[in-house]
């Protein structure tokens, strides 16, 4: 039974969730509809409209110059909900840079466009290597670039969401942007692995 | 800093530590503290995340995407490799 | 030309820590649980309303002592500060939310 002296804070995570969204229930400050509402709005978002953001840059040069140049307005142009979102940073790699995303701090991700962010990018281990051993945390993923790629490690530490728009790869010359958002994964948008043709 | 930094502008990070004077929350990383970087862009003026984290009056600040050359904050790494981070002005100063 | 790790860094401040760079990353994938949403939107909602700001969910996460930060999942930390953000902000009383833990 906890005691006058009980830090209420500290009490197990299901308990505080339940006893705090009863008390905001029952203010009216926080409601049970608002809160499945906004679960199924958080749950729409997911790596493919990333995918077809790609895709589309890889087929329109105006299409990537826009994406490059004003991430959210490349979004909104893809029919992804970006009101009130954080602003959206697209970085390019090329045949000699390579991006990857971090947030050393805490888990600062495009959620808005790529959905909830991946158990390992806010894991410790992640946000501790990334900036300093990049080519190492790669490789965790089998990624190994060729030796004259330099790798740019970018951490999100302020109000820019980061995501990377991947090299097409070898092998898709005719391809539609269907086929093309296909290849197109989660972590080839961080830059934690790059996309393949098969 | 309190004017606008232009791309290729050299400027060095304070080395500061507030958070060992009091509670603070600070979004310089400890890593580039101290260290020399380049401007690439200006990239907006945002409120002051230190202020905004105990619910006071947070002024806007510029906040810039300043590059750091990697292998010389770690002494390890390869040559070439940077680090692109975001650090308000206030945390700046020309180098 | 100093070391990053003579000084005292925030132990959430992660970028290069040394004890972590032999740690392997669990690169699979994890499903959120329903805890892990519904934290995750009352968050959000918290902030849409213009309660509670992202800024202020950082600073409680990293105001959670250094063990207790590590052991903690993911959306524990978020669910521990946004608690301490409500009671502090006096949102909600201590009083009433050790009364609402009891009264499962």
């Amino acid at each position: 039974m906890a005691g006058t002296g009980m830090n209420p804070i500290e009490a197990d995570s299901g308990k505080l969730l339940e006893a705090v969204r009863a008390l905001l229930g029952a203010k009216g400050i926080v409601t049970a509809p608002e809160i499945a509402e906004r679960i199924a709005l958080t749950d729409a978002a997911n790596p493919g409209q990333g995918a077809r953001m790609v895709a589309k840059a890889w087929l329109d040069p105006a299409y990537r110059a826009l994406m490059l140049g004003d991430g959210t307005a490349a979004a909104e142009a893809l029919g992804i909900f970006m009101r009130g979102a954080p602003p959206l940073g697209v970085l390019e790699n090329t045949a000699e840079m390579h991006h990857l995303v971090v947030c050393t701090l805490c888990s600062c991700y495009p959620r808005a466009v790529l959905g909830y962010p991946p158990f390992w990018f806010k894991s410790a281990a992640y946000r501790a290597r990334a900036v300093r051993d990049p080519r190492g945390l790669i490789a965790e993923w089998g990624t190994v670039l060729p030796a004259d790629v330099k790798v740019r490690v970018v951490d999100s530490t302020a109000d820019y969401r980061w995501m990377v728009l991947p090299l097409r790869p070898a092998g898709t010359e005719r391809w539609d942007a269907a086929r093309l958002a296909g290849i197109v994964r989660e972590g080839d948008m961080i830059g934690v692995t790059v996309p393949k043709a098969t | 800093m309190a004017l606008p930094l232009a791309p290729g502008a050299p400027v060095r990070v304070r080395l500061d530590w507030p958070e060992a004077r009091g509670p603070a929350h600070i979004r310089t990383p400890h890593y580039v503290r101290g260290r020399q970087g380049t401007i690439v862009r200006h990239l907006g003026d945002f409120p002051n995340p230190e202020d905004l984290a105990f619910a006071r009056p947070a002024a806007k600040l510029p906040l810039y995407h300043v590059r750091f050359d990697q292998p010389a904050i770690w002494h390890e790494g390869a040559g070439g490799d940077e680090l692109l981070v975001e650090i308000f002005g206030s945390w700046l100063e020309p180098a | 030309m100093q070391e990053p790790e003579a000084y005292p860094r925030a132990h959430h401040d992660l970028g290069g820590v040394a004890k972590f760079l032999c740690e392997p990353v669990d690169t699979g994938a994890h499903a959120l649980t329903d805890f892990d949403r519904e934290v995750d939107a009352l968050r959000q909602m918290l902030g849409l309303k213009g309660i509670m700001t992202v800024d202020e969910l950082r600073r409680g996460i990293e105001a959670i002592p250094e063990a207790s930060y590590h052991r903690l999942t993911y959306y524990q930390r978020w669910m521990r500060s946004i608690a301490d953000t409500l009671l502090r902000k006096g949102v909600l009383s201590a009083d009433e939310l050790r009364a609402a833990l009891e009264a499962d």
